[in-house]
């Protein structure tokens, strides 16, 4: 079988009577065609049909790091905002451990409203809101930084092949970048210059995050200006 | 001969029988939006703006199973020759309807359970077709804002003037002409999910009243896919 990339538009047809090839993303079978579902750039392989999306907001997934806002809390969870259509849910056990009663422990001595946090998408299934956790290393209350938010669409290309377009950035300007799926940055642990820097690297990836050579260019820029 | 037809079969506006208006797609042009697009369609000028999917507000609107979608069609004050009043007319509240019936078998709607899509047409200067056109530029925005779809809507419509089967009515046409047919259409998927007729025409005239709006339909997705491939494909740089 042939194996291509072109881009597409919701409603195009990228495959046609072939019933070995796999919908995968962003792609719907209607009848014996395969039709592309988003904007977004195709790829047919062996595996199956799928479109890498440029634009979109973000959906939750499994597994997924994201950076979340507390906008509530009630005696037995936070309410996080995760830049989604759907809130987060953080659960109170998941912070105080088994022995939580909502009779003695207070959450607000944990995180409150306004806090930004670092944490983990651990269920989601679209019938119920995402339930989050911050029970593993690196995840948690986020205390100082500059907070940059980016489209969703474009984390992959910001993160890079095996992370090698976040690392550059970091080692360039020394700075430190967490990087949420749902588009939220957390840059920190830098001079305030060498975080502007950095920010702007990332609006630079942000705008022209469709282009090749991408890396290169971020790399001048970042090159020029930080001896 | 009518006047709304010249002796060599040239319309009001100078066009001939299966002539489109101009038409301009800008994709993108509002920040604050989910997704938008601007068009031009011969003298009609609207904006759509899609936010969304969000959260259902009130709570109870929301569905468990699927998203909503809210549409919003309205004629600024100044768009038509005399004030138009800014409340929402009757005929507003139907093309709001309408709309929003024409772009749901379009959208996946299913995967964004308890959310819901809004979407905002606003027309800032209206001359005839302006339904048509709302609906070819909302599902541009829609489109740009990323909303899972099965396929583009394209809109246009075509009429009876003079006794002739043309497309694309303009304002004038409209009122002095014998009948006005706007269809919405998906391209891909060769569905009509609109089809209004204001007017009378035989069985074989509605035939070829309604091949001749798909003719169009089809004409306006070429320009579709154009502005929303200028937006995501035109800088690129190498291959």
């Amino acid at each position: 079988m042939r194996e291509f990339r072109k881009y597409v538009l919701p409603g195009d047809v990228i495959v046609e009577d072939n019933p070995h090839i796999k919908p995968l993303a962003n792609v719907i079978k209607i009848d014996n065609r395969i039709h592309a579902t988003r904007v977004g750039i195709a790829e047919v392989t062996q595996n199956g049909v799928k479109v890498i999306p440029l634009s979109g907001i973000y959906i939750p997934r499994v597994g997924d790091l994201v950076i979340g806002k507390i906008i509530d809390y009630s005696s037995l969870a936070w309410v996080v905002d995760i830049n989604s259509c759907f809130l987060g849910h953080l659960l109170a056990q998941d912070v105080f451990g088994k022995e939580f009663t909502p009779s003695r422990d207070d959450l607000t001595s944990k995180f409150n409203l306004g806090d930004v946090i670092a944490c983990r998408i651990v269920n989601f299934d679209r019938t119920r809101d995402p339930l989050l956790t911050v029970a593993d290393k690196d995840l948690g209350k986020i205390n100082n930084g500059e907070i940059v938010k980016i489209s969703p669409s474009k984390v992959p290309r910001l993160i890079g092949k095996r992370g090698s377009m976040i690392q550059m950035i970091e080692q360039l300007t020394k700075c430190k970048i967490i990087v949420g799926q749902n588009g939220v940055l957390v840059v920190s642990d830098s001079s305030k210059e060498a975080i502007n820097m950095a920010v702007r690297a990332i609006m630079l990836i942000e705008e022209e995050a469709h282009t090749s050579n991408l890396t290169q260019r971020v790399k001048d820029m970042l090159g020029g200006s930080i001896a | 001969m009518n006047m709304l037809m010249s002796d060599d079969w040239r319309r009001v506006d100078g066009r001939r029988w299966d002539e489109l208006r101009t038409v301009k797609i800008e994709v993108g042009v509002l920040k604050n939006a989910d997704g938008s697009a601007y068009i031009e369609f011969g003298k009609n000028k609207i904006v759509v703006a899609v936010y969304g999917p969000k959260e259902a507000h009130p709570k109870h609107l929301a569905l468990p199973d699927r998203s909503i979608l809210r549409c919003r069609y309205h004629m600024q004050p100044f768009s038509v020759d005399e004030r138009k009043n800014p409340a929402p007319s009757r005929r507003e509240i139907e093309i709001s309807k309408v709309t929003r019936e024409a772009l749901e078998p379009a959208l996946i709607l299913e995967d964004y359970p308890r959310t819901v899509i809004d979407v905002f047409i606003e027309v800032l200067q209206s001359d005839g077709g302006s339904r048509c056109a709302g609906i070819t530029a909302a599902s541009v925005a829609l489109a740009d804002a990323g909303i899972n779809m099965r396929d583009m809507v394209a809109a246009c419509a075509a009429g009876k003037v003079a006794g002739r089967i043309v497309l694309d009515i303009n304002d004038e046409e409209d009122k002095m002409g014998e009948a006005d047919m706007p269809v919405a259409f998906l391209p891909n998927l060769k569905q009509i999910s609109l089809l209004q007729l204001d007017g009378k025409l035989t069985k074989d005239e509605f035939k070829e009243c309604l091949n001749l709006a798909i003719q169009g339909c089809m004409q306006v997705y070429k320009l579709q896919r154009e502005a929303l491939m200028r937006k995501y494909f035109s800088t690129e740089v190498e291959a």
